[in-house]
C-alpha cells in the first residue's frame, strides 16, 4: 500500500520536478569518433611538446617509455632552471621583450582601429570613402611584402635594432579597423549620439563615454587579434634587429634551432632546452584564451557578419 | 571632426604602408652595380624578377601549396564545424576548444615542434612505423616537404578558421531548421542547403585570409630549413628568397622588386578569387 502511494506520488510529483524533457541528443557515435580523432591531431604535438619537456638530454633520444610518454625520471623544473639561466638568462630577456611587444603593439594597435573605426562608422567627412577605399586595399596587402621595405626606410632614420623597429610596424592594423567600422555601425545608434550631443556633451566625451563601453565586444577581439598577431610575428622582427638582447621569444628560439642543427651550442644540449622553451612559450596565450573564452569565441566572427 | 578620430590610423597607414610601398617602388626603379654604382634601370627589375627562375619557382610553389592547402584546410574546419554546430555535449566543447587551441602557438613553435615529430631521432613516427617493420618517411625530405609543410600549416590554422564558422552557424536563426524539417530535409541537406550556403561569408573570408596567409609563406619553412637536409633551398618561397637577397646579399634594390612583384601577385589573386565569388558573398565590399 505504502509503496503504490508511494509510487503514485512519485509519478504525479515527477512532471513538476523535472521540467519537460527535451528529446535526448542523439548519441551521434560517428560524430564523437570524429571529433576523438581531430582532437587526437590537434593535441599531440602539445602533449609530445610536454612530455619532451620533462626529459632529460638522453631521455630525449632514447627514452624509456619512447617519444609520447614521460621517462622513469621527470626533469622538468631542472629543465625550467637550466632555460632561465642558460647564456646569462637571454630566454627571460626574450620573454620580456615578447611581451613588451606584444603589449604595446597590440594596444597600441586596438586603440588605433577602435578610433578610425568609430570615425569612418560614424562621421561623413570629406574623403572619407576614398580613405576606406584605400584601407579595404591595404587589407589585401601581404604584411610581410612590406617588411624588406619597411627595413630599408626605418634604416635610413637609424631606427632598425631598436624596439620601435618592431613596435611601430605593428600599429598598423587594417583589418582591425574594418572589424571596428562594421562593428560600430551596427552597435553605436546614430539617436543615442545625437541625445548626447543635444544634452551638450562634447564629441570626444560621446566617444568615450557612449560610444567605447558599446564597443567593448569588438574591441577585446581586435586587441585579441593584435596581441597574438605581434606575440607570433617572426618576419618582422628577424629583419629588423641584429642584437639578440632585442629578441621576442620566436626569433630567440629560432636562433636557438639553427645554432643546434649546426652544432653550435658549445657542448651544451640545446635541443633540450628548445624544446623547454617552445612549451614555456605557449603557456602564456593557451593560458589566456582558455581562461577568456567568453570573450573571444563570439568575437572571431565579427568581420563575416558584413 | 571625423578626420580627428582617423588621424592616428592615416599617420601609421602612411608611414608604414604607404611609404614603404612607395619607397620600394622607387628602389625597385634603380640597380646596384659594383662598377657603375646606382643608376636607374626602369622595369629591369621587375623584367628580372619575372623571368628569374628562383623567382618563378618560389611563385609556382606557393601557388600549388595554396592550391593544395586551402581546399584541405576548408574541408577539415567546415566539417569540423558543421558536426560541432550540432553536438552540444560536453566532448564538444571540449574539442572545439582544442582543436582551435593550436592557433594560441606561434608559427616558429609550431614547425618547430612538427619538425621534431618528423624527426627520426626524437619523434615518435619511427617507433610507430618500426612495429609494422617499415621505416618511417621523412617528411621534410625533398619528395615529401610538401605533405610535411601542408600538414604543418594545416595544424596551426584549421582551428581558427573552424571557430569563425562555427560562430557563422550559431548566428543563424533556428526556425530555419524546423521549417526544413517539416518539410522533410534530411540532415545531410540541411547541413548543405541551408547552413552552408548561410556561412559563405565566412567561408570567402576565410579563403581570402588561407590565400593572402599561403602566397606569403615564410616562417616555417624558414624555421625547419636548417632541419630539412637542403631540401628547403634559399628561394624556397618568395618571401624567403626575398629575404636571403636583402640580408645575405645586400641586394635590397631587387628584394625590393621582389616584394614589390609579390604583393601584386597577392593583390591580383585576391581580387581575381574576390571577383570570381562576388555574387555569394560580399565580405569585403
Amino acid at each position: 500500500m505504502s509503496a503504490a502511494t508511494a509510487a503514485a506520488s512519485a509519478s504525479a510529483s515527477a512532471p513538476v520536478l523535472s521540467p519537460p524533457r527535451r528529446p535526448k541528443p542523439r548519441r551521434n557515435v560517428v560524430a564523437h569518433t570524429f571529433l576523438g580523432v581531430l582532437v587526437l591531431y590537434f593535441l599531440v604535438p602539445i602533449w609530445w611538446l610536454f612530455v619532451a619537456s620533462t626529459k632529460d638530454a638522453e631521455g630525449l633520444f632514447s627514452g624509456a617509455s619512447g617519444a609520447m610518454w614521460f621517462d622513469r625520471n621527470v626533469n622538468l623544473v631542472a629543465n625550467v632552471q637550466d632555460l632561465f639561466t642558460y647564456n646569462g638568462g637571454e630566454y627571460l630577456r626574450w620573454l620580456g621583450n615578447s611581451v613588451l611587444y606584444a603589449a604595446s603593439g597590440g594596444l597600441g594597435a586596438t586603440a588605433i582601429s577602435v578610433l578610425a573605426g568609430y570615425g569612418f562608422a560614424k562621421y561623413k567627412f570629406p574623403g572619407r570613402n576614398l580613405t576606406f577605399a584605400l584601407l579595404l586595399g591595404a587589407v589585401m596587402v601581404p604584411m610581410t611584402a612590406l617588411v624588406i621595405p619597411t627595413f630599408i626606410l626605418l634604416s635610413n632614420l637609424k631606427l632598425t635594432d631598436t624596439v620601435w623597429a618592431v613596435i611601430l610596424p605593428s600599429l598598423l592594423s587594417p583589418f582591425g579597423v574594418y572589424l571596428m567600422r562594421v562593428y560600430a555601425a551596427e552597435a553605436v545608434p546614430d539617436e543615442l549620439l545625437d541625445a548626447a550631443r543635444v544634452d551638450g556633451a562634447g564629441e570626444l566625451r560621446i566617444f568615450f563615454q557612449v560610444a567605447l563601453p558599446l564597443l567593448r565586444p569588438a574591441l577585446v577581439t581586435v586587441l585579441l587579434l593584435s596581441v597574438v598577431g605581434t606575440w607570433n610575428n617572426y618576419f618582422l622582427p628577424l629583419a629588423m634587429l641584429s642584437t639578440a638582447k632585442l629578441y621576442p621569444l620566436t626569433v630567440g628560439i629560432g636562433l636557438w634551432s639553427q645554432l643546434a642543427s649546426s652544432n653550435n651550442g658549445g657542448g651544451h644540449s640545446l635541443w633540450s632546452l628548445i624544446i623547454v622553451g617552445s612549451f614555456v612559450s605557449i603557456i602564456p596565450l593557451v593560458v589566456a584564451f582558455l581562461t577568456l573564452q567568453k570573450y573571444w569565441q563570439g568575437g572571431l566572427s565579427l568581420g563575416s557578419l558584413k | 571632426m571625423g578626420w580627428l578620430f582617423i588621424a592616428p590610423f592615416v599617420l601609421v597607414f602612411v608611414a608604414f604602408l604607404l611609404a614603404p610601398l612607395g619607397y620600394a617602388l622607387y628602389l625597385s626603379l634603380f640597380t646596384k652595380g659594383l662598377a657603375t654604382g646606382t643608376r636607374f634601370s626602369g622595369l629591369e627589375n621587375y623584367i628580372h624578377a619575372f623571368s628569374d627562375p628562383q623567382f618563378l619557382k618560389g611563385v609556382w610553389f606557393v601557388i600549388r601549396f595554396s592550391l593544395v592547402l586551402i581546399p584541405v584546410q576548408m574541408a577539415v574546419s567546415l566539417a569540423a564545424a558543421l558536426v560541432l554546430d550540432q553536438l552540444t555535449t560536453k566532448l564538444a566543447k571540449f574539442s572545439r576548444l582544442m582543436i582551435f587551441l593550436p592557433y594560441a602557438v606561434p608559427a616558429v613553435i609550431g614547425a618547430l615542434m612538427w619538425g621534431f615529430l618528423y624527426s627520426p631521432s626524437f619523434g615518435p613516427m619511427q617507433q610507430v612505423f618500426s612495429l609494422f617493420h617499415a621505416s618511417a618517411p621523412f617528411l621534410l625530405s625533398q619528395d615529401n616537404v610538401f605533405y610535411g609543410l601542408l600538414n604543418v600549416v594545416t595544424w596551426q590554422w584549421a582551428g581558427y578558421y573552424m571557430i569563425i564558422i562555427y560562430a557563422a552557424l550559431q548566428g543563424i536563426d533556428p526556425s530555419l531548421y524546423e521549417a526544413a524539417k517539416i518539410d522533410g530535409a534530411s540532415p545531410r541537406q540541411v547541413a548543405f542547403r541551408i547552413k552552408v550556403p548561410l556561412v559563405s561569408s565566412a567561408l570567402v573570408l576565410i579563403l581570402i585570409f588561407a590565400l593572402i596567409g599561403t602566397l606569403q609563406f615564410f616562417s616555417e619553412p624558414q624555421i625547419l630549413g636548417p632541419v630539412a637536409n637542403g631540401s628547403i633551398t634559399p628561394d624556397f618561397t618568395p618571401n624567403i628568397y626575398a629575404f636571403n637577397l636583402a640580408f645575405g646579399y645586400a641586394q635590397f634594390n631587387y628584394a625590393s622588386a621582389i616584394s614589390f612583384s609579390l604583393g601584386i601577385v597577392v593583390f591580383i589573386a585576391v581580387y581575381i578569387f574576390m571577383f570570381a565569388t562576388r555574387k555569394k558573398g560580399s565580405t569585403l565590399s
